[in-house]
C-alpha cells in the first residue's frame, strides 16, 4: 500500500506541486524589503558603528592609555602611544584605529575602564582612499565630540545590563 | 541572370569551399565545423529545389544531432596531425584514383539518359504543391515495405549499439534513483526502546570505559 | 493585402522615383515584415530579464529592481549600456574567429524560428508546410553557439559546460521530436498554421469551450513532456547544469564579456520565448480563444506565451538544479519510453470509433 502511494505521488508530481504552490504564495505575500536609503531598519542601543573617543563633562578626555583595547583587539587594529602630561596624568599622543582592519566586535569598548572608546550608532561613512579609513586621535575625538548625546543615551539605556 | 540562379551558385560555391576545407584543415574541430556548413549549404540547395522536407531532415538529423556528436567525440580526441598526415603522399595517388572513379561515375550517371535534366520531370508544380505531402504519400504507400524494413535494421542498428556499450562490471556500483527517492524512515531508522542508563558513580569504572581508557 | 495596400500608396507618393525601388522591392518587403516580427521579439527579451528579476523577487518576499525609472522599468536599458561600454576581452589562446562566431551562432537560430511562428490566421511570414521540422532543426542549431563558444574560449570551465550543453541538448530533442510526432500524428500536418486550426474543431469548440479541444487535454502526457523537454532545450533552471554558477562557474559564457556576454543572455531569454511560443501554438491553441463567446487573436496568443514565460520563472524560483545524471536519466528513461507509449496509445485511439480527430 505504501509503495503503491508512493508510485502514485511520483507519478502525479506531488511534491513538485507542493513546491511550486508554496512559492506561488509566497508570490503574493507581503514584501519585507527595507528600501535602504529612505527606509532603515530600527538599531538597538547596543549598535556597533563607527568609534568614538568620548571626553569628560568639563573637556578632558577620559582615555587613560592604558592600552587595554590595544591588547584586547582580536584584529590589531588600535595603535596606542602615551606619555605623561605636565599634570602628571597619563594620556596618548596618538590613538589610531585602523577600520579597514578593524571587524566591530566591541571589545575595545568593554574592555575600556574609563568608558573612552565607545562604538557609536554610525555606519554609513566611507573613504575614497585607503588613508581615509585611518581614524587618528583628532577625528575619533571629534566624533565623539559629535555624537555625545546619543552615545550618553544609548551607555544609559545598556547600563542595567552590565 | 536569374535571382534564383545566382542564389544557386553562391551556395554551390559555398559548398565546395567548405568540402574542400574539410579534408584540409589542419584542426580537426575546424573540419568538422566545415563540415557543417557544408550541409547547411547542401541544405539550402534542396530548398532552392523545392525540397524543403528533405533539406530540413537533413539540417535536424546531421547537422542538429549527428554533427553535434562528431563535434563532441572530436572535441575530446587529442589527435596528432603530424603522425595523421605521416604518409599522405604516398596514399596520395591512391586516393586520387579513387575520387576520380568517383568524379567520373557521377559524370556517367547524371549525364546519362536517366537520370539526366531533360528526363527529369520539370519544375511546373501547381502551387499547392507540397513536397512533404507527396513523400508521405510515396513512403506509406508504394515504399511501405522497404521503409519498414529500413526502420527495423536501424532498430537493430541501435539495440547492437546499445548492447556493444553495456558491459556490466560487477564492482561497479550503481545509485538507484528511485529507490533512493521511494525511501521510508523506517527503511533506514530502527526504534530501540531500552531503560535509560544511569551514570554510574564515580569511583567505579564500567568495563567499557576500562577498555577505551587502556 | 497589407502589401498591395502600401505598394499603391508608395506608388502614389513617390512615382516617377518608384522605378528606382521596384527591382528591390520583394527584398525590401521581406525586410520589413522582419522587422515586424523582430523587433517585438527582441524588446521582449529586453524585458524578460527585468520581468524575472521582478517574478523571482517576489517568491522570495523582495521587491526587486525598482531604482532606475519607474518601478525599475529602466533596468534593461541601463543593463544594456553597461555592457555595450564594456570591453570585449578575447583570450590570448582562444580560437578568435569562433570565439567571436560564438555568441551569433547561439543567437541567431533564436530568432530566425520566428518566421514560421504563425500569430494569428495568416499571419505568418513564412507559411511553409514543414514548418514544424524548420522549427525542430533550426532549435537544434541553437547548441552549436554553445559548443563553439564553449571549445573557442579554451578553458576548463567553458569546455565543460559545452560538454553538457551537448549532451543535454541533444538528449531532450529526441524526447521533444518524440512529443511532437504525437501532435503530427493528431493535426495530420506539418504546418503550423494548420495545426492551430485543427485544434480549434471539435465537440467541446463546437460547444464553446474550446479549451477542452486544444491539444494539452488528450495529449497532456505529451504535453508535459514537450514543456519540461523545452525548459531542458533552453537550458533554464531546474535543467540548468550547462551554466552551472556553483560547479563551472557560468559554463561556455566564462570568457566572455560586454556584448559578446549580452549575446548569450539575449539567446537564452529568445529560446525561451520560443519555446513557450511553440508550446502555445502545438498545445495550447495558439491564437485560438479559450471560450466560445471571446473572439480569437493574436493577443491569446500573446497571453499563452506570457503564462507559459512565468511559469518558466516559476520553475526556477522553486527547484533546486538537477544532478547531471538524473537529467539523462530523466530524458532518456523516463520521457522517452513515455512518448513511445503516447504514441501507441494514440495510434491505437485513432483507430477506435472512439477518435476524436477525425
Amino acid at each position: 500500500m505504501g509503495a503503491m502511494k508512493e508510485f502514485v505521488k511520483s507519478l502525479f508530481l506531488t511534491e513538485l506541486f507542493k513546491g511550486l504552490s508554496l512559492t506561488g504564495r509566497y508570490f503574493f505575500a507581503r514584501k519585507i524589503t527595507v528600501q535602504y536609503p529612505e527606509e532603515k531598519t530600527p538599531q538597538g542601543f547596543r549598535f556597533r558603528g563607527l568609534h568614538a573617543l568620548r571626553r569628560y563633562p568639563n573637556g578632558e578626555e577620559r582615555c587613560i592609555s592604558c592600552k587595554l583595547c590595544e591588547a584586547v583587539c582580536p584584529a590589531l587594529a588600535i595603535t596606542i602611544e602615551g606619555e605623561q602630561r605636565e599634570d602628571g596624568s597619563r594620556r596618548t599622543t596618538r590613538y589610531d584605529i585602523d577600520l579597514t582592519k578593524c571587524i566591530f566586535c566591541g571589545f575595545c569598548e568593554e574592555a575600556c575602564p574609563v568608558d573612552a572608546i565607545v562604538e557609536t550608532h554610525i555606519f554609513e561613512y566611507h573613504g575614497e582612499t585607503r588613508g581615509d579609513l585611518h581614524y587618528t586621535k583628532q577625528m575619533l575625538l571629534a566624533n565623539g565630540d559629535r555624537y555625545e548625546s546619543v552615545i550618553a543615551k544609548n551607555r544609559a539605556l545598556d547600563a542595567p545590563y552590565r | 541572370m536569374e535571382f534564383k540562379t545566382l542564389v544557386f551558385y553562391v551556395l554551390a560555391a559555398m559548398l565546395l569551399l567548405s568540402a574542400l576545407r574539410v579534408i584540409t584543415a589542419k584542426n580537426p574541430v575546424h573540419a568538422v565545423l566545415f563540415l557543417v556548413l557544408a550541409f547547411f549549404s547542401a541544405g539550402s540547395l534542396w530548398l532552392l529545389l523545392q525540397a524543403e522536407f528533405l533539406a530540413l531532415v537533413l539540417l535536424m538529423v546531421y547537422v542538429g544531432a549527428v554533427m553535434v556528436l562528431f563535434l563532441f567525440v572530436v572535441m575530446m580526441l587529442d589527435i596528432d596531425v603530424a603522425r595523421l598526415r605521416h604518409r599522405f603522399w604516398s596514399y596520395l595517388p591512391l586516393g586520387a584514383v579513387i575520387g576520380l572513379l568517383i568524379a567520373v561515375q557521377m559524370a556517367l550517371v547524371l549525364g546519362g539518359n536517366y537520370f539526366s535534366a531533360d528526363a527529369l520531370p520539370g519544375h511546373s508544380m501547381p502551387a499547392d504543391y507540397s513536397n512533404t505531402k507527396e513523400l508521405a504519400r510515396l513512403l506509406i504507400s508504394e515504399y511501405y515495405y522497404p521503409f519498414e524494413l529500413a526502420s527495423v535494421v536501424l532498430l537493430v542498428g541501435i539495440i547492437a549499439a546499445v548492447m556493444l556499450t553495456l558491459r556490466a562490471r560487477k564492482d561497479t556500483k550503481y545509485q538507484q534513483p528511485h529507490e533512493q527517492v521511494a525511501v521510508r524512515r523506517e527503511d533506514r531508522i530502527r526504534m530501540v526502546s531500552m531503560a535509560a542508563e544511569k551514570e554510574q558513580p564515580s569511583g567505579t569504572e564500567t568495563p567499557a570505559e576500562k577498555q577505551g581508557g587502556q | 493585402m497589407m502589401e498591395a495596400q502600401l505598394l499603391q500608396f508608395l506608388q502614389s507618393q513617390l512615382g516617377t522615383q518608384w522605378s528606382l525601388i521596384e527591382p528591390v522591392w520583394p527584398l525590401l518587403w521581406s525586410l520589413m515584415k522582419i522587422v515586424a516580427i523582430l523587433a517585438p521579439v527582441v524588446a521582449a527579451v529586453a524585458y524578460l530579464p527585468y520581468f524575472e528579476r521582478k517574478v523571482i523577487a517576489y517568491m522570495h518576499v523582495r521587491i526587486g529592481p525598482n531604482r532606475v525609472g519607474p518601478a525599475g522599468l529602466l533596468q534593461p536599458i541601463a543593463d544594456a549600456l553597461k555592457l555595450v561600454f564594456k570591453e570585449i576581452i578575447v583570450p590570448t589562446q582562444a580560437s578568435k574567429v569562433l570565439y567571436v562566431l560564438g555568441p551569433i551562432m547561439a543567437l541567431a537560430p533564436a530568432l530566425i524560428a520566428w518566421a514560421v511562428i504563425p500569430f494569428d490566421a495568416g499571419l505568418v511570414l513564412a507559411d511553409i508546410d514543414a514548418g514544424v521540422l524548420y522549427l525542430l532543426a533550426v532549435s537544434s542549431l541553437g547548441v552549436y553557439g554553445i559548443i563553439i563558444s564553449g571549445w573557442a574560449s579554451n578553458s576548463k570551465y567553458a569546455f565543460m559546460g559545452a560538454m553538457r550543453a551537448t549532451a543535454q541538448m541533444v538528449s531532450y530533442e529526441v524526447s521533444m521530436g518524440m512529443a511532437l510526432i504525437v501532435v503530427l500524428m493528431i493535426s495530420n500536418t506539418l504546418n503550423l498554421s494548420e495545426i492551430v486550426a485543427g485544434q480549434g474543431r471539435g465537440m467541446f469548440a463546437e460547444m464553446g469551450i474550446g479549451i477542452l479541444s486544444w491539444n494539452w487535454l488528450p495529449l497532456l502526457p505529451m504535453f508535459f513532456v514537450f514543456l519540461v523537454s523545452g525548459v531542458a532545450e533552453t537550458n533554464r533552471s531546474p535543467f540548468d547544469v550547462v551554466e552551472g554558477e556553483s560547479e563551472i562557474v557560468a559554463g561556455h559564457m566564462v570568457e566572455y564579456s560586454g556584448m559578446a556576454f549580452a549575446l548569450f543572455f539575449l539567446a537564452e531569454y529568445a529560446n525561451m520565448i520560443l519555446v513557450s511560443a511553440a508550446v502555445s501554438i502545438l498545445f495550447l491553441g495558439g491564437w485560438l480563444s479559450p471560450v466560445g463567446f471571446l473572439p480569437d487573436g493574436i493577443w491569446w496568443l500573446i497571453a499563452k506565451i506570457s503564462v507559459l514565460l512565468f511559469l518558466f520563472l516559476w520553475l526556477r524560483a522553486t527547484f533546486p538544479r538537477y544532478r547531471y545524471d538524473q537529467i539523462m536519466r530523466l530524458g532518456w528513461k523516463v520521457f522517452l519510453p513515455l512518448c513511445f507509449v503516447w504514441i501507441i496509445v494514440v495510434a491505437i485511439w485513432m483507430l477506435t470509433p472512439f477518435n476524436i480527430w477525425q
